[in-house]
């Protein structure tokens, strides 16, 4: 039998070291994966993890893709830290992404850059919401917001599907499931030109740097390490638990909706059923990769920005299938937890006899 | 002893890191025995007996079981030997009745006849205890006689008791001996921990007695005093607690009136018309075996369960019942839980942070919502300084302190805030001789500056110690305070068991 015991003193350089042994392990883990569909491993890794790199167009695409990922990821990051497992940013984001599209459909003709505030206010909004759902029902009947977030996602999913077939429809879309395009008052402006990088960026090191200063500067970062540590302990301290579930909820949930919306007026203008691409999943990865501290989910957005441009450059180059990435990422968070757990714990043979 | 020894201990060994918790500690215990293991708490009593037990392995040294030497992997391998071992603080399926209780512990067996077994068992060792009760129906000592029976249906050699009494009443205490001396009757050796020497020397006919890890001395208790006793486990004299006078009392700061709550949770006691008026200058002690509402009665006080009724509970006349903990620390109230860790403190965090767990309103460590660092540092500091808190670097996660150091720690924190009133539950618990004497100090002193002082504690020699009165809680219920002087071991120990106040 094998037991699981746990390590004296664990090794703190281990314990920020294990992001990196991760992507390692991944990598190696890739490189078999490769093999054995027979693409030469080399050429197979340089195509997902170099490719993205090798010119300023590339490089501006993978911040495009690490912002929505920073924005729910800080905020998960916040959440996890409360022992809050918001497991649903999906929906969150779809809801998002769905709020503020709604309000882009209804006015058609708006000009002028200020329309962009409402817009990403509606945004949070509707991510926040769609989190209240699942903090509700743990406040007051002790449900699981795992199980609660998790399923709210797919129902989140069908809704999406719902507008953008139905009512959302656009005349001219040759039966299409897409709405009409957001008027341009609603588009985040370009920072640089030549590239996608949107406003959107901005937005997203304020929150990974503010929930930063918040963590770990404010009685309010005290208050959201101090109910994930030790519940009791924040009874002693006057925190409420169920105060501390509805802010990480809610904030986890406005920064994914914020993110949707980000990401529907940015690279797309108008709102299809594939506008999720999996970040609300993913920035649980980011999260775990960034040590659940905001500033490292920045880190763990860029690095997992890499597999989707990698997985979309494989696709073109490799013919590679699109799910690769899927399993790219799966393998990080899976070798991602297992260093943590082999830091923090070891492993002891025990023979049958010795019950 | 020229009989073979059932078990003994050579050169044994434990390390943890650098720290030494056992050193080079040998051991016999004849068959039938009745042996103390006598030590203060960290002597490194529990670690031999995790060893002896199996939860442990040595880090050096050897076991032998009737002269044969023996390897102890897990405790299954020690009561497949015939060792039985009752821990101190036991777990028990509270839903449960007692023989399924007994039942998960030992071989499959229909749990009729294992029903007969315990009622033929009980009846043979005068332990009495009906199978079919659930166990939340049974006191604290009234479980303890279960872990025992289910030691006992294994048929074992050597019984292992770690600090038995700790949870038991004095009357229940006695009743316990009167088993463990027919158990040992039956040929049955008897380990028996503790770090009360009367009880030691009314029982066991050899002793052993340890010190930081180390066997100072070998003798038959009944040969010694307990004064002799304790100088050999303590060491050195340790400081003495005078208690002095209680100051003229002052005004009610602290008053609870028809205090009641109802049980937080199926297993939990509810609170039942509680009323005591503590005065500044003065400690009062609230003595009680564990599980009679402690937790419940210091929830209630400190706000972390608001009352009903804002009456029920007054901080200098402010009723406050049904404020939180914030609002009552900000009316110079200050409170120290039982339990330091995950309680009192949080183990992952530095010790300034910790000083803003109970710091961070009452005394404006967060203004406008930010931090102030550099005050909670100094906070930690000074505590560190009058409390003789000893720990490496500025700013140590609690969980490398010692449980003394973080006791000390935890209510040096409370006491350095000059608090009107402090509510503390548990004071010394698990706490070396020198911590507590210092932590009793500074208890005392608060109150004779004038803070009404109110002490819930299991351990009555420390209530005797330092209360100006003493009060008894049982099953929620709070009998009236009297004087300390008036107040004897046995009549509180009536009163711990449930006796009416009159008939005590």
């Amino acid at each position: 039998m094998i037991l699981l015991e746990p390590r004296p003193a664990p090794s703190r350089l281990f314990s920020l070291a294990s992001p990196l042994i991760a992507i390692a392990l991944t990598l190696m883990a890739s490189a078999a994966l490769m093999a054995a569909m027979g693409r030469d491993p080399l050429a197979a890794l340089s195509v997902y993890f170099v490719s993205p790199f090798q010119d300023a167009y590339g490089r501006a695409e993978l911040v495009v893709k690490a912002i929505p990922l920073a924005l729910i990821g800080a905020g998960l990051a916040v959440c996890f830290r409360a022992n809050v497992w918001n497991i649903g940013a999906a929906g969150q984001f779809t809801l998002g992404a769905l709020a503020a599209g709604g309000l882009a459909l209804a006015l058609p003709n708006a000009a002028g850059p200020l329309w962009l505030v409402p817009y990403l206010l509606a945004g949070c909004l509707g991510g926040m919401v769609w989190a209240a759902i699942p903090a509700l029902l743990r406040t007051r009947f002790n449900a699981n917001e795992i199980l609660v977030s998790l399923m709210l996602t797919y129902v989140a999913g069908l809704l999406l599907d719902l507008l953008v077939r139905g009512p959302w429809r656009s005349p001219l879309s040759f039966g299409f499931p897409q709405t009409r395009d957001f008027a341009d008052a609603f588009a985040l402006p370009v920072l640089v030109a030549g590239t996608r990088l949107h406003l959107g960026l901005v937005l997203a090191v304020l929150a990974c740097v503010g929930l930063w200063l918040m963590m770990t500067r404010t009685l309010k970062g005290f208050e959201v390490r101090v109910v994930g540590a030790a519940p009791r302990a924040a009874g002693f301290a006057g925190f409420s638990e169920a105060r501390t579930v509805w802010f990480a909820m809610l904030l986890s949930g406005g920064l994914a909706g914020l993110a949707g919306a980000v990401e529907v007026s940015a690279t797309i203008g108008k709102i299809q059923p594939d506008i999720g691409a999996g970040y609300g999943f993913t920035a649980i990865i980011v999260a775990f990769l960034g040590r659940l501290n905001p500033l490292g989910a920045a880190l763990g957005a860029l690095v997992l920005a890499v597999s989707y441009i990698g997985g979309e450059n494989a696709q073109i180059l490799l013919k590679l299938p699109k799910n690769v990435t899927g399993v790219f990422q799966g393998m990080l968070l899976f070798f991602l937890l297992a260093c943590d757990t082999l830091i923090r714990w070891r492993l002891r043979l025990r023979r049958a006899g010795e019950a | 002893m020229t009989a073979t020894p059932l078990l003994e201990a050579r050169r044994l060994t434990k390390r943890f890191g650098a720290f030494t918790a056992v050193d080079g500690v040998s051991l016999a215990i004849a068959p039938g025995e009745r042996h103390a293991l006598l030590g203060e708490n960290g002597a490194g009593k529990s670690t031999l007996v995790k060893m002896l037990y199996g939860v442990l392995q040595p880090t050096s040294g050897a076991l032998f079981w009737n002269g044969e030497p023996a390897r102890i992997a897990s405790p299954a391998a020690a009561r497949a030997r015939g060792v039985g071992m009752v821990f101190q603080h036991f777990s028990v399926f509270e839903a449960l009745s007692v023989a399924e209780n007994v039942a998960l512990a030992l071989p499959p067996e229909p749990i009729r006849a294992l029903s007969a077994r315990i009622a033929q068992v009980s009846q043979a060792y005068g332990l009495a205890i009906d199978p079919a009760r659930a166990m939340h129906t049974l006191s604290v000592g009234e479980k303890q006689r279960v872990e025992i029976i289910r030691c006992l249906l294994q048929s074992p050699r050597l019984l292992i008791m770690d600090e038995p009494t700790s949870v038991l009443t004095p009357q229940e205490a006695e009743a316990l001996f009167q088993v463990l001396t027919r158990v040992a009757a039956q040929g049955c050796a008897i380990l028996y921990i503790s770090h009360r020497l009367d009880e030691v020397r009314a029982l066991c006919d050899a002793a052993t007695i340890l010190r930081r890890g180390k066997v100072v001395e070998r003798c038959d208790p009944r040969a010694s005093s307990a004064r002799e006793l304790a100088e050999k486990m303590v060491g050195e004299s340790i400081g003495w607690v005078a208690r002095g006078d209680a100051a003229r009392p002052g005004p009610v700061r602290l008053g609870l009136h028809g205090l009641s709550l109802p049980a937080p949770d199926p297993f939990g006691v509810s609170l039942n018309d509680i009323s005591l008026a503590v005065r500044g200058g003065e400690v009062v002690g609230v003595a009680g075996v564990a599980g009679e509402g402690q937790s419940e009665l210091f929830a209630a006080l400190s706000g972390e369960a608001p009352v009903p009724q804002a009456a029920m509970v007054a901080i200098d006349g402010a009723p406050v019942g049904d404020k939180g903990i914030t609002a009552r620390r900000r009316l110079g109230a200050a409170f120290a839980p039982e339990e330091r860790n995950g309680h009192a403190a949080v183990g992952d965090m530095t010790l300034p942070e910790n000083i803003l767990l109970s710091h961070h309103a009452a005394e404006g460590l967060a203004r406008g919502g930010w931090i102030n660092a550099v005050a909670a540092r100094g906070w930690s500091d000074r505590v560190r300084a009058a409390f003789d808190v000893r720990a490496d670097g500025p700013a140590p996660p609690a969980r490398a302190l010692s449980g003394g150091n973080l006791q000390k720690f935890v209510i040096g924190r409370e006491v350095l805030r000059e608090p009107g009133v402090l509510v503390v539950n548990q004071p010394t618990w698990g706490v070396d001789a020198g911590a507590a004497a210092a932590i009793r100090r500074a208890l005392i002193a608060l109150a004779r500056r004038g803070a009404a002082v109110l002490v819930i504690s299991q351990d009555l020699d420390e209530i005797f110690e330092i209360a100006d009165r003493i009060a008894v809680l049982h099953h929620g219920r709070l009998s009236q305070a009297a004087d300390a002087s008036a107040m004897t071991p046995e009549r509180v120990g009536l009163l711990m068991g449930g006796a009416h106040p009159e008939a005590a």
